[in-house]
């Protein structure tokens, strides 16, 4: 057992962290907020060419070939930088929706009666009965109602409110994907099923651990920098105590998350995405209360962080879902997945970064 | 990020596991709580087991008697007794776990030999005597003399929390050897013999009626010089070197307890019917997932210590922060699956277990220490009031 980051995954998180600093720094990020969110396709064709959405794909189909550690690392860093768009979404469909492996389409997903990210950019929108694209997208965004985002880095729509009329999405299939035609299956379905919907979850948990690290980061160096009453803050342990808690909350979530992309587990899924949104949306207020009035103004980055992580905190399984599923798998009765196999297997894919 | 353990791990483990079957049945009924002779010679006679087995001082370097253990051997160890339902470590604890590796760390070769092999072999029990009255969280403020008289230190002061007071033949003393030093450079540590003359010990009834722990006096104990571990007024180093044990793997066990216990109380929410309670099983539920993490947690910790050689590092304040409360929780959720008047009865599994999860917070370090050690020596944040 050696349940830490090898060298390969450490590079690829480091190249990660690099390319996020050169392509999408915080002038680039705030000019993201400033636009509302608009999705600036350059970037999703940068991240694209890097492997951000091929990542799993086997390298016979063009893909990266590596695997869901792998991911969660590059998903982190994304949730760090504020990375806009429906990442998790096309990232799923590669392989699935045409041009979603390489960053030329953009793929969102419309998740029961979730509202709709990046619905305006959307080359391709991932629905109950498959990805909806042509006429049934242009259906579905024209049923859809467009509302005033609380996350400036993220446009939404409510979901239509009817079955929408519109033909059966004509599905265009990347090489060594499975063909099938989506029949069009109106507005209030899961958007993914079995497994994906918990890869889903999985990699909104990594964002939400990687924002939890920032803000942890953020209210850090704010409480060394910032003086009052002629020393640091963060000499107080009013404001100290506020920061330990933070990391508290983290780490075990990092530990969650990584584990979970490990055995791809589905209770331990449950668990990650339950400790992630926790550390995300609680990192986010303490580091807003840490920087005081600051906090509360639009130029901070921290509120960017608490609304995201509010609105990935309502995606994937609902608090409810992930604490029943994980009761239901209590007990000496219903074996746990895999009893000692809970505390066992799971070796995440050796290979090279990205 | 490798969750995978290697064929010798795994035969380690059956290894283990076969031994644990075959012996555990054949153990003594445990002993009364309040008969502390008896759980004297239930734990050391199980030590005695351990050692004639070669499991004894698994983690200990080899050249202080131990076996040399990997940290994931460790963590198997401690994973797979608790899973049989191996006796606890119990008066064995302060010897495996604090004196043993401080003399292994700082004793001479001398120090070693006489020591070490008796915690090994189940004959020794050590306990603490650390804290004193007016020296808790604040430990460097501890009052108790050491005079030199010829080749012994006289001893006078007070210790408190001593658990396993009245039945231990060592106490590993912190002692003040310079009032007029630093306060952290006038302490030195010693190993004292607990029948010497002088020595009283108290019992202390705690919240829950039991008598874990003890004050004890000491009114000019005369100890050797020679039981002196480290150099005079070095102590606090010494110490620092023990409790960074104590912070270490010590919950790994326990962890492993508290999701038994959470499969149980599920049982029996399901068999009363308060199953039915959405409320309820959502807070299993939550706490299946901070347990689970914290196992996790505890695997990357051990991962970690194995790949910086073995010193558990300040993730272990984190972890204790984080398992403390969750333990609390544990049993706040048990009282309300066992619902009233099941709560109230102290016969009743688990509301006993509530009462003394409530020291988890305080004892080892309160958890307002250990947010001071996590914002100052992980984060870096400014020494402060």
């Amino acid at each position: 057992m050696d349940f830490q980051l090898s060298d390969d995954q450490r590079a690829l998180r480091s190249g990660m962290r690099d390319l996020l600093g050169a392509v999408f720094d915080r002038d680039r990020m705030r000019a993201a907020v400033e636009r509302g969110g608009a999705l600036d396709r350059a970037l999703w064709r940068e991240l694209g060419a890097a492997g951000f959405f091929a990542l799993r794909l086997p390298e016979e189909d063009g893909g990266v070939g590596l695997g869901l550690p792998e991911a969660v690392l590059l998903f982190e860093e994304a949730g760090r930088a504020l990375l806009p768009g429906p990442l998790v979404a096309t990232h799923l469909a590669a392989g699935r929706v045409k041009g979603a492996a390489e960053g030329a389409a953009v793929v969102t997903a419309a998740d029961g009666d979730r509202p709709v990210a990046h619905l305006a950019d959307a080359d391709a929108v991932l629905a109950g009965g498959g990805p909806l694209d042509g006429e049934a997208l242009r259906a579905f965004v024209a049923a859809a109602r467009p509302v005033r985002s609380m996350d400036p880095l993220t446009p939404l729509h409510l979901p239509p409110p009817e079955p929408v009329v519109g033909g059966p999405g004509r599905i265009a299939v990347a090489p060594g994907g499975v063909a099938g035609r989506a029949a069009f299956a109106p507005g209030r379905a899961p958007a993914y099923a079995g497994r994906l919907r918990y890869e889903a979850a999985l990699l909104s948990a990594a964002e939400q651990l990687g924002s939890a690290a920032r803000t942890t980061d953020m209210a850090v160096q704010h409480a060394r920098e910032r003086q009052q009453f002629g020393t640091p803050i963060g000499s107080f342990q009013a404001v100290k105590h506020l920061c330990a808690d933070m990391l508290a909350r983290t780490e075990p979530a990092r530990a969650a998350v990584y584990a979970a992309a490990v055995t791809g587990d589905p209770l331990e899924i449950a668990a990650a995405e339950l400790l992630a949104d926790e550390a995300a949306v609680r990192n986010a207020r303490d580091c807003l209360q840490i920087h005081g009035g600051m906090g509360f103004t639009w130029e901070a980055d921290v509120h960017l962080h608490l609304k995201r992580a509010w609105l990935r905190a309502a995606t994937g399984l609902t608090e409810a879902e992930a604490e029943e599923e994980l009761a239901a798998g209590l007990g000496a009765a219903p074996p746990r997945s895999g009893s000692s196999a809970a505390y066992g297997p799971g070796r995440s894919q050796a290979g090279g970064g990205a | 990020m490798d969750l995978t353990y290697t064929e010798a791990e795994e035969e380690f483990r059956r290894r283990l596991a076969r031994w644990l079957a075959g012996v555990l049945p054949g153990l003594p009924p445990k002993p009364s709580p309040d008969d502390w002779p008896a759980r004297r010679a239930y734990d050391t006679a199980w030590q005695r087991m351990l050692y004639d087995a070669g499991y004894a001082g698994l983690h200990w370097p080899v050249d202080a008697g131990g076996r040399g253990a990997t940290p994931t051997q460790h963590l198997i160890y401690l994973e797979e007794t608790e899973k049989a339902g191996a006796p606890y470590v119990g008066a064995n604890f302060v010897g495996l776990l604090h004196a043993g590796p401080t003399i292994a760390a700082e004793g001479t070769a001398g120090q070693r030999a006489r020591w070490l092999p008796p915690v090994l072999r189940g004959e020794e029990v050590w306990c603490q005597g650390f804290s004193e009255p007016d020296a808790g969280s604040d430990l460097a403020a501890l009052r108790t003399r050491a005079v030199r008289d010829g080749d012994d230190y006289v001893v006078s002061g007070q210790k408190i929390w001593t658990s396993h007071a009245e039945v231990a033949d060592w106490c590993e003393l912190l002692v003040r050897t310079d009032p007029d030093a630093p306060r952290h450079r006038g302490i030195s540590w010693l190993a004292m013999p607990m029948d010497a003359p002088g020595i009283t010990v108290r019992p202390l009834r705690t919240l829950a009626g039991s008598t874990e722990f003890a004050e004890v006096f000491l009114d000019e104990v005369r100890v050797p010089v020679g039981h002196r571990v480290g150099a005079e007024n070095d102590g606090w180093r010494v110490t620092m070197v023990t409790l960074s044990f104590e912070r270490g793997t010590a919950f790994v066990g326990e962890v492993v307890a508290c999701r038994r216990t959470l499969d149980a109380l599920a049982d029996e929410a399901r068999r009363t019917g308060r199953w039915d309670d959405a409320v309820l099983r959502r807070r299993l539920g939550r706490i299946d997932a901070e347990f689970r993490a914290l196992w996790r947690l505890t695997q990357w910790n051990v991962a970690e210590s194995a790949r910086t050689g073995g010193v558990p590092g300040l993730g272990g304040s984190v972890f204790k922060l984080r398992y403390s409360a969750a333990r609390q929780e544990l049993y706040e959720a048990a009282a309300e699956v066992l619902g009233a008047p099941g709560a109230f009865d102290l016969d009743r599994e688990w509301a006993l277990d509530r009462l003394s999860s409530l020291s988890y917070t305080i004892a080892a370090g309160t958890s307002q220490i250990q947010k001071n050690i996590v914002a100052e020596r992980v984060l870096g944040l400014p020494k402060g009031r």
